[in-house]
């Protein structure tokens, strides 16, 4: 797959979907096409976050660490993007993600990411809606968890 | 140092000047003699005076002295001469003149290489004296001086000194003699003669060097700034950072301007002044031959002078104007070089310059080895009279660890300077081992302490090199010499050392003192330094720095093997592990995705420039390659595509945003030439560009790497014709570029290559999640098991570190300071918060291992992290340099004294 193919990709994404046709394809550029072995890590919790990763092909597994094991919370399959949140927090990983199946991922690098994301404000927008909704779910699948019964 | 430039001079050359004097006086009674001739060959020989008839004879050679009236009068016959016919005779003269010409000639050869020698002597001793002077001139000093400032004048101020002093008697007796012996000969040609010619002298005499008084000034001024510029551009060198941070490059471009304008002004000015003068100069000597022809002439003609004087005082005057005028020159430079040797001296004059005595060379000085170290009463004042130490007293043993501790500005980095003896104290002493070390001369202090430092200098050699730089004290091993030349080159160099009063020790000896390190050779040196280096947490990066070095395979014959070994065993490891396409080999059949087209090109290491990527599509023989090739018609059409390309993904971007450094092909300047170019491809096509046109795109393609980039710019097609063009590539290399390039050969060793690629041979895959860091750790294991790990480490000690260690991040200087302290196993180790640029737990780490390798040594470390002062036997708390407390980190803790408020506080 080329270039042209990982722009299609990312065009599908609403955080990238407002960006010009040239700035979408110079992240595409500047990111690199990672291949993942089952079972292999993208992260893992407490890794400093330097990356967002879209999946092209494959699944990924997203798990936290507990003190009874780690416990998976969200399986992400292809066109899922990973990530993206811990860049901007600038705290390290909160959870672990790691490969099921071979997997590959445009890995976007947080200068790169950054970069992309203050030349374009129509893409901040977008990123903080999805922020926000992602905050939303992640609330609701916390308590569904914790009030589920043993 | 003397005082004045000529008592420098007398009190060191004046055995060489006085050995001149001789040849001076024998080369003016040749030239008076040269003088005389030419009158007897035109009056004699010419006219004929002494051939009154064709078939008359002359003496030849005849000496008779006309003796004066008080010796009784008289002729004095000495020798009657051999009786010569006219032709003959004039021959003879003639000849004659031309001996006594080469003769003077030689004497003034022999003179000028005997002047030039004693000059460079001179110059020797001077530099020599003055760079003794920086090596014991006190540290507070250097807070005053300027680097860059005291290079120049070592360098460049001095070195008309040599000139000068070479010049400094002969010159003015050589020049005099001449001047005068000419002088004389005129006045006794002819007394009116010879009085107009003194009198033109005389009024040059005064008038030049009253018109350059003013040049002095200026040119000393000009001197000053000069030095000036020197130092500025070495701030401005420093202050780099600080440039860029602040946005002040024009700030110091308008002020580097306005030195040079101030310097162009001195400049402008003396050039005026200078040519003026020369004018004037030049008048006044031709002024004279015109006195001579009228004058002259007119006695000739009324018979008061015959016309062979004439013509002998004419050439005599030739020789006068030269003389008085360089005098004057001279006499101009000595007051150059006096302002100069003074200005010199006052920057190199200290009073309190460590005395000789104290550096000098000692082969085993007494050591402290057990005991304590005492320090009573410590205190230093700095020049504004602040008390930085106050009266410290401490005691530890020479087996204990000392912790010094305390708030900002309390003291305890100089108290670890006063310790080290790098300062001396206002008042107090220092003891260790019953040694004072305040008095102790720097052969003992600099072997029983070591003092690690933040920043620590590195030199700009290897890493080696500064790790062995503390065991450099003394010659160990002479140096011998076997064959005859190297003898003779030696015995040169040390009597030439001997008559300049500066050291004779060979520098090419061994001066690696071993056993201060504890082991007994060369052999065994490396282990202690590998053991050095785990205690700092060196090793991995020194073993790292061995992977990247490419190392000429003569350096060690088996290391060509031996690599080749490790190249195969890593590939046994990788397939056998099943991830053997983690790295795509290099295959002379096949093209390698993951490497650049350059070197698919090329299939090697460029070696040297001619081959540098950067340039390869300008290089003859590359062209003459993709010419006859066909490929070149591909690569232009890549390039050009790879052009759209780059200008369709960053024309949108500010210049200066920092993905073109990290991702374009073309920088941000080169874009709309770039744009041009292409809109010229659009107008009349890729074959109607011209010739620069079609460098430019061509230069574009060499860099892409088709696995990473993804551009999809090229077909199995176009790989196919570059695998074809690197078989023609190597079949054709004309003989001249062979060694430009060393070929990727699966059985050979690359010796431009660093040892990683070779034990690649190939690169790893792009975008193969952890490939890098896996294979890492297999070629390290790989390593191991060859038993090859020293070999690289040892390579990787050979790393230049560059200047003061720029080449290395500055915690591995850090560390390597620390290593350089601690092999040679000093009595007592100051650190003086030396790893605080280490990262927390790098920090933990050293000190820890530090503290473990020095059990049963004295420490004494000055910490920026308090918590790690529970690791030292004593603890020392400071406050505005007073000791506050000392004591056991436990009991102090308790105690809630200073030690325990600098704990709650940080």
């Amino acid at each position: 797959m080329s270039l042209e193919q990982e722009v299609e990709l990312i065009r599908q994404f609403p955080i990238f979907s407002k960006l010009q046709p040239a700035m979408q394809k110079l992240l595409c550029f500047g990111s690199e096409r990672m291949t993942y072995a089952p079972g292999q890590p993208l992260f893992q919790a407490g890794d400093v976050a330097d990356a967002a990763y879209i999946v092209i092909e494959g699944t990924a597994e997203v798990s936290v660490p507990t003190p009874g094991g780690p416990v998976v919370i969200n399986t992400m399959g292809r066109n899922a993007i990973i990530g993206e949140i811990a860049i901007f927090g600038g705290v390290p990983r909160t959870a672990n993600v790691t490969a099921v199946t071979r997997l590959e991922a445009l890995k976007i690098s947080k200068d790169l990411f950054f970069n992309v994301i203050r030349e374009n404000p129509d893409a901040a927008i977008e990123l903080i809606r999805i922020l926000a909704e992602r905050l939303a779910n992640t609330t609701s699948q916390l308590s569904r968890t914790i009030t589920r019964p043993r | 140092m003397e005082r004045s430039l000529f008592g420098f001079i007398i009190r060191y050359s004046k055995r060489d000047q006085l050995l001149i004097v001789p040849l001076v006086l024998a080369s003016m009674v040749f030239y008076f003699l040269s003088l005389d001739l030419p009158k007897t060959i035109i009056n004699q020989a010419i006219q004929g005076k002494s051939f009154p008839d064709p078939g008359s004879t002359a003496p030849f050679l005849k000496i008779h002295f006309a003796l004066p009236g008080f010796l009784g009068g008289g002729v004095l016959a000495l020798f009657d001469g051999i009786e010569m016919q006219r032709l003959p005779y004039l021959l003879v003269l003639t000849i004659v003149l031309l001996v006594l010409i080469v003769i003077n000639g030689v004497l003034k050869f022999q003179i000028n290489t005997m002047k030039g020698w004693m000059g460079e002597r001179m110059l020797r001793r001077l530099r020599y004296v003055l760079f003794d002077h920086i090596l014991r001139f006190p540290l507070p000093r250097f807070r005053r001086v300027k680097a860059a400032e005291m290079a120049t004048m070592i360098k460049d101020e001095v070195e008309p000194l040599g000139g000068f002093i070479g010049e400094a008697f002969i010159t003015p007796l050589f020049l005099g003699t001449q001047a005068l012996t000419a002088l004389f000969f005129i006045i006794f040609q002819h007394l009116a003669l010879g009085m107009v010619a003194l009198g033109i002298v005389l009024l040059q005499a005064f008038i030049i060097p009253a018109m350059r008084r003013r040049l002095l000034v200026l040119s000393k001024q000009r001197q000053l700034d000069a030095r000036l510029l020197a130092g500025r551009i070495a701030e401005c060198v420093d202050g780099i950072v600080e440039i860029h941070s602040n946005d002040t490059s024009n700030y110091e471009r308008a002020e580097f301007s306005a030195r040079l304008g101030k310097l162009f002004r001195i400049r402008f000015e003396l050039y005026q002044r200078k040519f003026l003068i020369k004018f004037w100069n030049n008048f006044l000597s031709q002024v004279t031959p015109f006195l001579f022809y009228s004058i002259g002439g007119y006695l000739v003609i009324v018979g008061k002078l015959d016309i062979g004087a004439l013509v002998a005082v004419i050439a005599a005057y030739k020789d006068l104007p030269t003389p008085v005028k360089e005098l004057i020159d001279w006499d101009q430079q000595r007051l150059d070089v006096q302002i100069k040797y003074n200005q010199v001296l006052e920057q190199f004059s200290a009073e309190d310059l460590t005395p000789a005595e104290v550096q000098a060379m000692m082969d085993t000085p007494a050591l402290p080895t057990q005991g304590t170290l005492r320090a009573a009463n410590l205190s230093l004042t700095d020049e504004s009279g602040a008390k930085l130490v106050d009266g410290v007293s401490f005691e530890a043993g020479l087996a204990e660890h000392v912790a010094i501790v305390g708030a900002q500005g309390c003291g305890g980095g100089e108290l670890a300077q006063l310790l080290a003896r790098l300062v001396y104290p206002t008042s107090g002493t220092i003891e260790v081992g019953g040694i004072d070390m305040t008095r102790a001369p720097e052969a003992v202090t600099g072997r029983a302490i070591a003092y690690v430092g933040s920043p620590a200098y590195m030199f700009p050699v290897s890493v080696r090199e500064n790790l062995l730089y503390g065991l450099k004290h003394r010659v160990i091993k002479e140096r011998t010499y076997e064959d005859d030349e190297a003898l003779r080159e030696r015995a040169f160099h040390v009597r030439e050392a001997r008559r300049t009063g500066t050291p004779e020790i060979d520098i090419d000896s061994d001066w690696i003192d071993y056993a201060a390190a504890g082991v007994p050779g060369a052999q065994e040196m490396e282990t202690r330094i590998v053991e050095v280096l785990q205690v700092v947490d060196l090793q991995e990066t020194i073993f790292e720095l061995g992977l990247r070095s490419a190392v000429a395979s003569e350096r060690s014959a088996d290391l060509g093997a031996s690599v080749l070994r490790a190249r195969r065993a890593l590939h046994a490891e990788l397939d056998s592990l099943g991830i053997g396409e983690w790295v795509e080999r290099f295959d002379a059949a096949r093209y390698n995705r993951n490497a650049t087209l350059a070197e698919n090109l090329l299939f090697g290491t460029p070696v040297g420039r001619k081959f540098d990527i950067d340039n390869l599509a300008k290089n003859d023989y590359v062209r003459r390659v993709l010419v006859e090739t066909g490929l070149i018609e591909d690569l232009l059409k890549t390039g050009h595509k790879l052009a759209e390309t780059m200008v369709e993904l960053f024309s949108g971007l500010p210049a200066g945003h920092e993905f073109f450094e990290r991702y374009s092909f073309i920088r941000h300047e080169d874009l709309p030439h770039v744009e041009e170019i292409l809109g010229r491809v659009r107008e009349s096509g890729l074959a109607g560009i011209g010739e620069d046109d079609r460098n430019d795109l061509l230069g574009l393609p060499f860099k892409l790497i088709q696995a990473r980039h993804r551009l999809g710019l090229m077909d199995e097609a176009f790989e196919a014709r570059v695998v074809e063009a690197r078989r023609y590539f190597a079949a054709h290399l004309p003989a001249q570029l062979i060694g430009a390039i060393e070929f990727f050969d699966p059985e050979r060793y690359n010796s431009a290559s660093s040892l990683q690629d070779n034990m690649l041979f190939g690169r790893i895959v792009a975008g193969q999640a952890g490939a890098a860091t896996r294979i890492g750790a297999l070629l390290r294991k790989v390593l191991d098991e060859l038993g090859l790990r020293p070999q690289v480490v040892k390579i990787g000690l050979d790393y230049q570190v560059g200047v003061g260690g720029a080449r290395l991040a500055v915690a591995d200087r850090q560390k390597i300071a620390m290593a350089r302290a601690i092999i040679r196993r000093p009595a007592v180790l100051i650190v003086d918060q030396a790893v605080a640029v280490l990262d927390s737990a790098s920090q933990l780490r050293v000190t820890t291992n530090v503290l473990e390798h020095r059990k049963d040594r004295c420490v004494i470390w000055f910490l920026n992290r308090i918590d790690l002062a529970e690791r030292f036997g004593q603890v020392i708390v400071l406050e505005r340099g007073r000791l506050a407390e000392r004591g056991s980190f436990v009991e102090l803790k308790s105690g809630g004294g200073a030690l325990k408020k600098l704990l709650s506080a940080g």
